[in-house]
């Protein structure tokens, strides 16, 4: 658009994506959020000293915040967003419903007022109608919630909530509402001008969800007949035009198994999965908000408005997908998918290889989106976006990303917030390889030993007489172990001129691949039993015996063993973990500057646990293991000697006698 | 007949012996020489010799082989020499005709340079034999001593290795051992508890623990027997055959001139903020390949081997990620012994620098800093192969010297432009300086403007070039090709005198 920008950052991102790519940037602080993103003054100055016209607050931070809105007001800076008053109005979450429900918009049906006892419950929750649910007025993360299906639960569940409510919040006062079964969250994107005008955009689906926090998105939804999206669309511009709202916006609604539809909220800016509608609808949503901030009129109507394929988006999180922890670190290796000439992959990321995930912000990496045709098309587009993407050095959820995706769940469309805890009810443990999926990475584990094996020979100076005009190898006979149930196969690899054959328990897989040795991409093309299939596989990492892999998503150590050495393992004993020593010595005499940590708490191995300065220099001490702090015997400010004890463990395998 | 004690020679002590060797989680000599070499490669020297002692009815125990399995084979194809020691035949224990089957491969080695490897698992000497079995460890040392600096001679420590036997390894470039299943020790637990009244298990004593992280005695320790194999094989790969054999090269997919952005952010621009050098490491050599020694001992210093455009060349850095990467007296032994035996075998010196100086302290002075850290000095300045030096911030006061400086016949010194080159850190300076001024602020922004920048050093030509750190593996790759043809010449000597 020609328009010149300015991007602000804190200490932290000095070397972010962002900053390079803006025309100016302007440092707004240190990296705590409230020091430098949420510090309005500081960005009011930023404003000033660049001269600024307009700010586009993204969507965190003070995108929602309408004494922000106001203080751009007062310098008589535009904000690239609604106006205050429809921000504030739609901003608080018990307002809007009650705007909501004047305006005809449909609402979850429930009593709104106190429940005054059990009797009382039961007849409201006939009113409504059955399945309901009891929850605390005051209530939170589950507590105090309970669903009932008849008479008889209503009156149970009201004498459970309220002791419980009682007992958690203080306060045992009780709603009841209708609980919708396999809901389904899907949302409306609004666009608004400053004239009146309001369209709503086709949804996104939302429904796969981590702790009430989005882990994928579609657009359009499976889920939604053409009669459905225009009623729930037309309702959210009925709300927006209530409120006297404009630019972009969102209405959230729960969607029952029967289509019938509940707005939960609005979200009044401009939102995280934003690119799926704008593939599907070829419109640039910020360029359109800026252009609604100067006063332009929507050069488009209802009409226009057409679905174009299928989009998906997959949020990448320096996470882990197992236990849904945050990891931090340096991304060593960052290797983003290419994105196709017909632009079908998209990767909106702020890193870079060397960047480092700080312990300040949002774990989101990058926001992954794919368009295709169809679903089907667009899925596949996200499987091989998903294999391509190499991140080393963080924990990630890839692994999850690339499970769910392919799942034939998902891949049917049959899903719900609940998603996620019903297909892994015990927690995501990793891709679980299939007799094709195991095939395909024995295969390729085949390949990789029998090309290092090469590499390994191939001496060009100092190779000594022995080496010069000998032979390489052509066959190899190993066995392969993929992970943690430690079975090992029979693999047996013969090299055909370029392309490599691979015998995996007795199946001849014929494999050629693009491989640039050491490198994280294997592109192979498999051949089994008269099946072509096309794979691509990470190599993350040599092993003592063997290498990480990374397919599916998932990563498995792979376990290599020739023949002498599998026949000879058999004598090798297994080895217990040896306890890392409890005490946490300090590595110099130096002084500490923070302790970390204090006793009971649990920490992770690596997790920091004192900085001691020592030379001028300060040098964070880690946790060598997992484990309970037993003790913390020095203070910051204190002064330590070379191997003086600082922190304690508790022995646990002590404690366990 | 032959076939027959070709057999015996096959099985060592016996099955019984085989057993209860595996039942310990350890594999036979054979075993492990299977492992050891490239399949079918292995050529035995001596399988008929026996012991010939007559004493304590030794006459009649004979064990064809003598304890101990010798002969060359090949790794990736290239030459090597190996010993095995047999632990199932008595014991492994040293006897005569066991030393000179040891000194046989040894002498066969030196004569067509190749390096010698040898799997110790020994009870110690054959006490049957008495004198005999001293002189035959005598001989290995004399052995050990002439082929050093002409041969690489490498030590796995599979079993016990205690008394005069240790001396041996100590006497090669390097002891690996195997963690849980081998020792090494001067004298052993019960005779510490005798003398000393000190109560120690022998793993404690002289386990892989203790001398990986303690004693710097071992310079690598392994898992088990076949990982320990499997890392060894690699360990070859990086060295030359011998110190007429030129320095090794194969084939890599790792472009030379590849560039690496994140090297640009990589060194924290606060300079009192640590970071790993194993990282920058990683990012320059070949396939981020980097296979580093005594990771455990002085960690303060790294060392390793890496590969540059197929080539091995040697890495020293300083690690500012533990004590800010200074040196003391652990960390300039540890790196002189390695830049010695780099030189000793013409393996390029590729030194990284972010030195904060010297360790104060008593502990330092009383234990021999002066002495001690003057070996890493004389190492480098005696080195003649090719040095190549990158500071990548602090070269601080005599550590900067010491350091692959130019003024040590450095061939290429580059700074990155976060280098700092100076007597010391600017406050510490100032301190000096304007002892009498109270208000040094100014003239600490002085000094840090005058030296906390590598301009002043390159402006006098101890820099060659400030060098972004992206360029630094494209850079490194073409001074190695130039170098190739360096020829330098210590003056005539007997030899020097290094202060050990």
């Amino acid at each position: 658009m020609g328009i010149k920008t300015v991007a602000i950052y804190s200490d932290a991102d000095v070397n972010s994506l962002h900053v390079r790519l803006a025309d100016e940037a302007v440092n707004v602080g240190p990296p705590p959020t409230s020091k430098s993103y949420l510090s309005i003054p500081n960005i009011i100055g930023a404003i000033q000293q660049t001269g600024a016209q307009a700010v586009h607050p993204g969507y965190g931070f003070l995108s929602e915040n309408s004494h922000f809105v106001h203080a751009l007001d007062a310098a008589g800076v535009t904000f690239i967003g609604p106006n205050e008053k429809a921000m504030a109005a739609m901003g608080d979450k018990i307002q809007s419903k009650i705007i909501a429900k004047e305006a005809k918009v449909s609402t979850i049906p429930g009593f709104n007022g106190v429940v005054e006892d059990a009797d009382h419950a039961v007849r409201i929750a006939n009113e409504i109608g059955y399945p309901v649910m009891v929850k605390a007025s005051a209530g939170g993360g589950g507590k105090g919630m309970r669903i009932a299906w008849n008479d008889k639960e209503v009156k149970e569940a009201f004498k459970i909530s309220s002791s419980e409510a009682l007992s958690s919040f203080g306060d045992n006062r009780l709603l009841v509402e209708k609980f919708i079964e396999h809901p389904r969250h899907i949302e409306i994107q609004l666009i608004g001008d400053q004239h009146g005008n309001v369209i709503y955009l086709p949804e996104r689906e939302c429904s796969i969800q981590r702790r009430n926090q989005k882990v994928i998105e579609e657009a359009p939804s499976v889920h939604l007949d053409a009669a459905t999206r225009k009623a729930m669309g037309e309702q959210a511009v009925t709300l927006a035009k209530n409120v006297g709202y404009y630019s972009a916006g969102t209405c959230e609604f729960l969607v029952d198994p029967k289509r019938n539809f509940y707005f939960l909220e609005m979200n009044t800016r401009l939102q995280v999965e934003h690119p799926i509608t704008e593939y599907i609808t070829g419109l640039d949503l910020v360029e359109q908000m800026i252009r609604v901030a100067a006063g332009q009129k929507l050069a488009f109507q209802q009409s226009d408005i057409k679905i174009n394929g299928w989009a998906f988006e997959s949020r990448v999180y320096a996470e882990d997908p197992e236990k849904y922890l945050p990891s931090i670190g340096r991304l060593n290796k960052y290797i983003e998918p290419a994105i196709p000439p017909s632009g079908s992959v998209r990767c909106d990321s702020g890193i870079v290889e060397g960047s480092e995930i700080s312990i300040y912000y949002d774990p989101l990496i990058c926001k992954l989106c794919t368009h295709g045709p169809t679903r089907d098309a667009a899925i596949k587009e996200m499987q091989h976006a998903l294999d391509t993407y190499v991140i080393k050095g963080v924990t990630h959820n890839i692994p999850l990303l690339r499970d769910v995706i392919s799942h034939p769940r998902f891949q049917s469309g049959k899903i719900s917030t609940g998603f996620l805890p019903e297909e892994y009810p015990a927690g995501f443990k990793g891709h679980a390889l299939t007799e094709q999926t195991r095939r395909e990475l024995l295969a390729v584990a085949g390949y990789v030993y029998a090309r290092r094996d090469l590499r390994n020979r191939s001496w060009s100076v100092g190779g000594g007489s022995l080496s010069t005009g000998a032979r390489p190898p052509t066959s190899w006979k190993l066995h392969v172990a993929t992970g943690a149930d430690g079975a090992f196969h029979d693999v047996t690899v013969t090299k055909k001129g370029e392309s490599f054959v691979v015998n995996c328990d007795g199946t001849d897989v014929s494999i050629a691949a693009d491989w640039a040795l050491e490198s994280p991409l294997i592109r192979a093309c498999l051949t089994a039993e008269g099946v072509d299939s096309s794979v691509v596989v990470q190599y993350l990492d040599p092993l003592p015996l063997g290498f990480r892999l990374q397919h599916y998503g998932t990563k498995f150590d792979v376990q290599v063993r020739t023949e002498k050495q599998f026949e000879l393992s058999k004598f090798i004993k297994e080895k217990e973990k040896i306890d890392l020593t409890r005490m946490i010595l300090s590595p110099m005499p130096g002084s500490v500057v923070s302790i970390a940590v204090k006793a009971d708490d649990v920490v992770a191995e690596g997790s920091e646990l004192a900085v001691v300065e020592a030379m001028k220099m300060q040098n964070v001490i880690r946790a060598p293991r997992a484990g309970k702090i037993k003790k913390v015997y020095v203070q910051a400010g204190a002064s330590v000697a070379g191997d003086e004890v600082m922190i304690e463990f508790f022995d646990e395998a002590a404690g366990k006698n | 007949m032959i076939d027959a004690k070709r057999a015996d020679a096959m099985l060592g002590g016996g099955p019984k012996r085989i057993d209860a060797q595996h039942a310990k989680g350890k594999l036979t000599a054979r075993e492990r020489i299977d492992l050891l070499l490239d399949a079918g490669s292995f050529n035995e020297y001596d399988a008929f010799v026996e012991h010939r002692c007559h004493d304590f009815g030794m006459a009649d125990s004979k064990i064809t082989g003598d304890g101990v399995v010798t002969g060359y084979g090949t790794i990736n194809g290239r030459l090597v020499y190996v010993f095995s020691q047999d632990f199932t035949a008595f014991g492994g224990s040293l006897s005569k005709t066991h030393a000179q089957k040891i000194c046989k491969i040894m002498d066969q080695a030196l004569l067509v340079g190749a390096p010698v490897i040898g799997l110790n698992d020994s009870g110690g000497a054959r006490i049957q034999e008495g004198v005999d079995s001293l002189g035959g460890y005598a001989d290995i040392f004399q052995k050990n001593v002439l082929a050093s600096g002409v041969i690489p001679q490498i030590s796995l420590i599979m079993g016990p290795c205690a008394g005069g036997a240790v001396y041996s390894p100590a006497l090669t470039d390097f002891t690996f051992m195997v963690r849980d299943t081998s020792y090494l020790f001067v004298t052993g637990p019960d005779v510490v508890k005798a003398v000393t009244n000190e109560q120690v298990t022998q793993e404690e004593l002289g386990g892989a623990g203790p001398h990986t992280t303690k004693s710097g005695v071992a310079h690598l320790a392994f898992e088990n027997d076949i990982e320990a194999l499997a890392r060894l094989r690699e360990f070859v790969d990086f060295l030359p055959l011998s110190n007429r054999h030129p320095v090794p090269e194969r084939s890599t997919d790792d472009s030379p001139t590849r560039k690496d952005a994140a090297l640009d952010v990589l060194v924290p621009t606060d300079s009192t903020k640590a970071y790993d050098i194993k990282d920058v490491i990683t990012r320059i050599v070949d396939d981020g390949n980097f296979f580093e020694v005594m990771p455990d001992f002085a960690k303060n210093i790294v060392v390793g081997f890496a590969r540059l455009d197929g080539q091995t060349v040697s890495v020293i850095a300083n690690q500012p990620l533990v004590s800010s990467g200074v040196l003391d007296i652990n960390a300039s032994v540890k790196a002189a012994r390695w830049v010695r035996f780099c030189d000793a075998f013409n393996i390029p010196l590729l030194t990284f620098v972010d030195v904060p100086g010297f360790l104060p302290g008593t502990a330092q002075e009383h234990g021999g800093i002066i002495r001690n850290g003057a070996k890493l000095l004389y190492a480098y300045a005696e080195a003649t192969v090719p040095k190549i030096t990158v500071i990548t911030r602090k070269a601080y006061g005599g550590a900067y010297d010491v350091m692959s400086s130019k003024h040590l016949r450095g061939d290429m010194n580059y700074s990155w432009p976060t280098g700092e080159i100076a007597v010391m850190g600017a406050k510490g300076a100032v301190e000096i300086i304007f002892r009498h001024v109270k208000d040094k602020t100014q003239a600490e922004a002085d000094y840090v403007e005058k030296f906390a920048n590598p301009l002043p050093a390159a402006q006098r030509g101890f820099l060659d070039d400030v060098i972004m750190p992206s360029q630094t593996r494209s850079r490194i790759i073409q001074d190695l090709k130039m170098l190739r043809s360096k020829t330098l010449k210590n003056p005539a000597k007997k030899h020097g005198n290094i202060p050990l």
